[in-house]
């Protein structure tokens, strides 16, 4: 990490730090939103990250390539959903996910295809959505969403893949 | 959330007893890609800890439920885009906002950016996938989210 990075995070606890001790009241909010959020995802993503090993080590790349790879076709995409719906907790899980399959074999396209429909088709999100504004509500935004995402996931994996693009890890 | 950690300790358990070799190889990818990736997410929830203070759920109600719908499909795929919230707060802020009469499309549209489009995860996003990549996905989905929330409008005839 970047010097002028790590002094910026220290300055933010420290400010965090003084904001509990002398009851500054917007530091103490941000401080609890950041508790909140951090137990949020200590909860899942362990658990994600043990998936993904455990996914590295036992699929094999063929099976990734064939049934997410470019010989796989539009097929790779409707994958991708079935894989999305299953996923939990939101993009941030998505994404190391998706890198994995990448890594694995699978196309970009699909890899977007993937990361959008994570964000909205999530089986027990949608189910709970459905709960807070009415299952017409839902299906209408998957009717519409999924097709959008297929076509923009094609053309920008197609695009990409042009170009050559490769993702790395951590740059 | 539960079948997550059940379904993770099942994978593991049936994994050790087939391969303790593998198993151990797989733990440790596990966790040398989760600490890899962990500055990022440190600077995420920094990021989401000072907006969430910025934009409070108040601040949301308040704009989401002016008069004009349109301006508020725009506001809320604004603030949806620019916040992060998990379901089990965004939905029931939904259903409140349902209740006071805010119209189905503006609430497609925050919703459907708040889960899509990630300026507070773009540190972990770019990690991933690249700046360029990240800018155009986000921007996309921005795009996508605007469509489904005038189809949304238009199934519930509120766009007329």
């Amino acid at each position: 990490m970047k010097h002028s990075k790590m002094l910026l995070i220290f300055g933010y606890f420290g400010f965090l730090g003084a904001s509990f001790l002398w009851g500054f009241e917007p530091g103490v909010k941000i401080g609890r939103n950041f508790i909140l959020f951090s137990i949020e995802m200590l909860k899942i993503l362990p658990c994600a990250f043990v998936l993904i090993g455990l996914f590295e080590v036992w699929v094999k790349k063929e099976t990734v390539e064939k049934h997410l790879g470019a010989e796989a076709g539009i097929r790779g995409y409707l994958w991708s959903f079935v894989l999305a719906g299953t996923t939990v907790g939101g993009l941030y899980v998505a994404f190391p996910v998706a890198y994995s399959l990448y890594r694995k074999g699978a196309r970009l396209g699909v890899i977007f295809s993937y990361i959008a429909a994570a964000a909205i088709c999530r089986i027990p999100m949608t189910i709970f959505e459905a709960s807070f504004l009415g299952a017409k509500f839902s299906i209408i935004r998957l009717l519409v969403s999924l097709p959008l995402v297929i076509v923009s996931s094609i053309l920008l994996g197609g695009f990409l893949e042009k170009k050559q693009y490769r993702l790395t890890e951590g740059k | 959330m539960y079948y997550m950690y059940i379904a993770t300790g099942i994978g593991v358990i049936i994994s050790f007893l087939v391969s303790r070799e593998k198993t151990l190889k797989a733990l440790r990818i596990a966790y040398k890609r989760l600490v890899k990736i962990l500055p990022a997410f440190l600077t995420m929830l920094i990021l989401v800890s000072i907006v969430l203070f910025l934009i409070p759920e108040e601040l949301i109600s308040t704009y989401l439920g002016g008069n004009n719908r349109y301006a508020g499909v725009l506001i809320g795929a604004v603030l949806g885009s620019a916040v992060l919230m998990p379901g089990f707060i965004a939905y029931p802020l939904c259903g409140i906002l349902l209740q006071k009469g805010v119209a189905y499309m503006v609430l497609s549209a925050f919703s459907t950016t708040l889960m899509m489009v990630g300026v507070l995860t773009y540190p972990v996003e770019k990690a991933y996938l690249g700046t360029k990549v990240t800018v155009i996905r986000n921007l996309i989905s921005f795009g996508i989210a605007l469509v489904v929330a005038l189809a949304t409008g238009l199934f519930f005839g509120e766009v007329f």
